[in-house]
């Protein structure tokens, strides 16, 4: 190499140096490979460092902040019924989801409860927002194989649930349509037909997605007995909803002792899978979504009438206290921890959300798989960043 | 796989039995029992939540008990409290544009009382029995470190590397005391009342007046208590 | 061609040669981007694709050019810039040279060697050259990464490939292209030769494994680790933009093209269709058009499983070529070698 060629590769290495925090080129053993912040495979801005093998992963570290909002120090500064338009944008694809347990924190602070009518439509569209979230998993987890068509099914089917969710919300992404003491609306008129033929198209897409992915055979061996996780580990560290169901425990909060929500009243099943593994991930978030047809549709032959809206004062005041609310939201537990000092705004929120947990598990169970692994294995623990960096 | 009971045998008793909570009070004299002058308060609201406040020297054998005795296998989430009243006062909830030198109020605590201005808080979970606890401690002002849970729950791993960067609190005994969120070199710990919500104190949030008449209605109170 | 050609000058003859090559090569390339890329796969995905260009979208091909060739040619500071710069070159080199050993008619072929298939084997595999060279001065660790993993599975694949149409040269008993054509159209099934003996049926086994040999030479799915876009953004492309990214597109492409037509030729019969003596001049003007369309109908397979499959690990990629298509090509030998004697 030439003197000139030199400088330029030293120059080069020294800049790249001085650049990343936690890369060091000049090493001759293993290659560090920076997955993200801009990467196809991450949806949001996550980076993975990972140490690399030739293929295999010695370790990997993920890196965050990339998109931290600072939510916990802002709902400070909001009052409560601003807080649900924040939260909204906490787990962006099943947007009410994130507002319902905020606002049954501060239903239980004020001790006011809303009327029968507005539980089942919340329960009713908290599942929609679970279907939203989903069914974009179902799809996404062939892109990250490398199947480009699932999603597109996803895509087009989901719109129809967004449909919906706006036709009663009037907000296709964020809602914020949940109050403090019931619903800011009734439903439209027809709705409640025009819903029942759009889960039926939600159950034809899993039914494709059933035959078009979970039978597929290469996707089997891309996904089974990779990424297991047992449940002891799983549980120590936090994993939650479809995650933890599906290394064998059976544990939803919906079933148990969930508050505010008429889960409890409909027929349903919790689904769990032994294996714990990106499969079983994947095939309890099926079963889940179907899961939630079967809700929405007792949801849709039962709702009460009456009143949407509790008597609650116009300017809110929560009285001094402290609760934590949580609910089984399509990223897994979600719950709010509430600490109000009698004011309009709330003192102190500790927004626990799923998926920072579900990804803190990720250096543990990264090491030693391959690189394509990683990516499966992170789509199969399905999380969306603004979940993790709140 | 865990065996796990099923959840009707619970609730069943929780109807039987409407406003007192046996299960949450049972756990509660056990704990007194294990960790005797430790623990330094308690508080149950029947039928929805327990909370118990323990010494900063008990904080590590509190999670080991919780673990090995009461199945608390799952971890929730673990986090900090800064209980001093914002120095910004009103500027923080907006309403009035020009900060007025404000008088600090006096410091007052939440469920289980507390004595100094940061509290650890923490929360467990019984996953077959669907009982969680939720758990305080004090922490001096002149030491703010406390022994590292992510020995017992692997999980607490990341939830105190971010209390540590926005709160200032140092973990002893941390595998990885790195910053989680924050850049390497950030000064301050933002999630502290006193550090100041910059873009707030720059343009004034609009905020509570957006509670506006409706059509047809006659105002009620319409004054935000000033 | 040739015939054709005689009495032209030199100059003159390869210059139609060049013309005729790139349509050979830029046609079929742009037809299957056009039917599969953009319209089977829509309509696979149901949507509509490209519908504005055109009727049906079938401009968008020229749009799609226009806007690579307006793009900025961004060359990485630490790339090393002469062998980035020709890698394109040399991935489109080895398709430019694969067309030369396929017949398009009795009399329409541009090379006629007595090792053409074995010819036409060999400059394939010059492609992993080109895309060594592009991972390697790319100076990105995903470039590189895809890179290596290119040149692992075209090894791994070109073995199951040459031992899958080592069974149809058996059979023809020649290594010459256009002689495995005529065996094909003069030959007859126990007997029977009303449609000749297209080596499909013969050779199924083989036509499978040169199938699933084809898909990985070209990294489609299931075998497209070298690009993969979930993993490592786009591979060995990753820092290629503009031009130097369309010539490899068109490389993809064209070598699609051109692995479909030499499956045609090997198994399907080329450019003879039954009912004609093979000899007739009615196959110079028809053949290219019967090649065409049976071309389609491997690439139609091709694409097909393109669009449905997720993608390999790439150590399963690897057992599978090792384990199960390379012993199964063998045995494919063995049988009909010894078929060949017997009957």
């Amino acid at each position: 190499m030439s003197d000139t060629a030199d400088t330029k590769q030293m120059a080069y290495i020294a800049a790249q140096a001085a650049d990343a925090r936690v890369n060091l080129e000049i090493e001759t053993e293993g290659m560090t490979l920076n997955i993200g912040p801009q990467h196809p495979a991450t949806h949001g801005t996550l980076r993975i460092v990972v140490r690399l093998d030739g293929e295999q992963v010695i370790s990997a570290d993920p890196l965050m902040g990339y998109m931290h909002r600072g939510y916990e120090k802002l709902t400070e500064v909001r009052t409560y019924p601003q807080v649900t338009t924040l939260v909204n944008r906490i787990d962006w694809l099943g947007s009410f989801a994130n507002e319902v347990p905020f606002i049954l924190a501060a239903e239980q602070l004020m001790e006011v409860e809303a009327p029968p009518r507005a539980q089942w439509i919340r329960t009713a569209l908290f599942e929609m927002s679970r279907i939203a979230n989903v069914v974009l998993f179902l799809g996404d987890m062939g892109v990250q194989l490398g199947a480009v068509t699932p999603v597109f099914f996803a895509f087009r089917d989901r719109e129809f649930i967004l449909n919906q969710i706006e036709a009663v919300t009037g907000g296709r992404f964020h809602p914020n349509f949940d109050r403090i003491g019931g619903l800011k609306d009734d439903l439209p008129k027809g709705w409640i037909d025009e819903t029942r033929g759009v889960l039926k198209r939600i159950r034809n897409f899993c039914d494709e997605i059933e035959t078009l992915v979970v039978g597929n055979e290469i996707f089997q061996s891309r996904t089974r007995n990779i990424g297991v996780i047992p449940a002891d580990i799983g549980l120590s560290y936090g994993l939650s909803g479809a995650n933890i169901r599906s290394s064998g425990v059976d544990w939803d909060i919906r079933r148990d002792g969930g508050v505010g929500l008429v889960h409890n009243e409909l027929d349903w099943k919790v689904w769990t899978h032994p294996d714990g593994d990106s499969f079983a991930r994947f095939w309890v978030r099926l079963q889940e979504v179907r899961e939630s047809c079967t809700m929405i549709e007792q949801i849709l032959d039962g709702i009460p009438s009456g009143p949407v809206m509790a008597k609650v004062p116009r300017i809110i005041k929560v009285p001094a206290g402290e609760a934590y609310v949580e609910t089984e939201n399509p990223l897994g537990v979600m719950g709010y921890y509430v600490i109000s000092k009698g004011d309009l705004t709330p003192f102190r929120v500790k927004i626990r959300s799923a998926s920072f947990n579900n990804v803190s598990i990720t250096p543990w169970l990264l090491k030693g798989v391959y690189v394509p692994d990683v990516i499966s294995i992170l789509a199969s623990l399905y999380f969306i960043l603004g979940d993790i960096d709140r | 796989m865990i065996q796990l009971s099923s959840h009707e045998e619970t609730t069943e008793e929780e109807i039987e039995i409407p406003k007192r909570d046996d299960i949450r009070e049972d756990l509660i004299s056990k704990l007194k029992d294990d960790l005797g002058e430790s623990l330094v308060a308690t508080e149950i609201i029947a039928e929805v939540d327990v909370w118990a406040r323990v010494t900063k020297e008990a904080w590590l054998e509190t999670a080991q008990i919780l673990l090995t005795r009461y199945n608390m296998k799952y971890f929730n989430f673990l986090s900090a409290i800064d209980w001093l009243p914002s120095p910004f006062g009103r500027d923080m909830d907006a309403q009035v544009d020009q900060p007025e030198p404000v008088t600090p109020e006096e410091m007052t605590w939440g469920t289980t009382g507390g004595e100094t201005r940061f509290q650890l808080l923490a929360r467990v979970h019984d996953p077959e029995n669907h009982l969680g606890i939720s758990l305080k401690v004090d922490l001096e002002d002149t030491d703010l470190s406390i022994e590292s849970w992510s020995s017992i729950y692997p999980g607490a791993d990341w939830h105190e590397r971010e209390v540590s960067e926005m709160f200032g609190i140092t973990f002893l005994n941390h595998p990885n005391p790195v910053k989680l969120y924050l850049p390497g070199d950030f000064e301050g710990y933002p999630m502290r009342k006193d550090f100041a919500l910059l873009a707030r104190r720059i343009k004034p949030w609009p905020g509570i007046v957006d509670v506006e008449d409706m059509p047809g209605e006659e105002s009620e109170e319409d004054e935000v208590d000033a | 061609m040739s015939v054709v050609l005689a009495d032209l000058a030199y100059w003159q003859e390869t210059t139609i040669r060049l013309l005729v090559g790139l349509i050979a090569v830029l046609l079929p390339a742009g037809t299957l981007v056009y039917l599969f890329l953009f319209k089977m796969m829509s309509f696979m995905q149901s949507r509509l694709g490209p519908m504005e260009a055109g009727p049906y979208g079938s401009l968008q091909l020229l749009a799609e050019v226009g806007k690579f060739l307006q793009k900025e040619d961004i060359l990485p500071k630490a790339a090393d810039r002469l062998i980035f710069k020709l890698a394109p070159f040399v991935v489109l080199i080895s398709t430019f040279l694969l067309i030369l050993v396929i017949p398009a008619g009795p009399d329409l072929w541009f090379i006629d060697v007595d090792t053409g298939i074995f010819l036409g084997l060999a400059v394939s595999s010059i492609s992993v050259i080109g895309i060594l060279m592009a991972g390697w001065a790319s100076s990105s660790k995903y470039s590189l990464l895809g890179a290596l993993r290119a040149t692992g599975q075209l090894i791994a694949y070109e073995l199951p490939m040459v031992l899958a149409v080592v069974g149809v040269i058996i059979q023809a008993g020649t290594l010459n292209v256009q002689e495995i054509v005529m065996a094909q159209a003069t030959g007859e099934i126990f007997g029977f030769g009303g449609i000749g003996n297209p080596y499909v049926i013969t050779q199924f086994v083989g036509f499978l494994i040169f199938l699933i040999a084809v898909q990985a030479e070209l990294t489609q799915p299931p075998f497209d680790m070298p690009v993969a876009e979930s993993e490592l953004v786009t591979g060995y492309l990753t820092e290629y933009s503009g031009l130097r990214f369309l010539m490899f597109f068109i490389g993809e492409f064209a070598t699609a093209a051109i692995f479909s037509a030499l499956a045609a030729t090997l198994f399907l019969g080329g450019w003879y269709v039954p009912g004609l003596e093979p000899t007739d001049n009615l196959f110079n003007v028809i053949g290219p058009i019967v090649l065409l369309g049976k071309m389609l109908l491997v690439a139609f397979f091709i694409f097909w499983f393109r669009f449905t499959y997720p993608r390999f690990r790439e150590d399963q990629l690897q057992q599978l070529a090792w384990k199960v298509l390379i012993p199964l090509s063998l045995v494919n030998i063995v049988i009909t070698g010894v078929l060949k004697v017997v009957f």
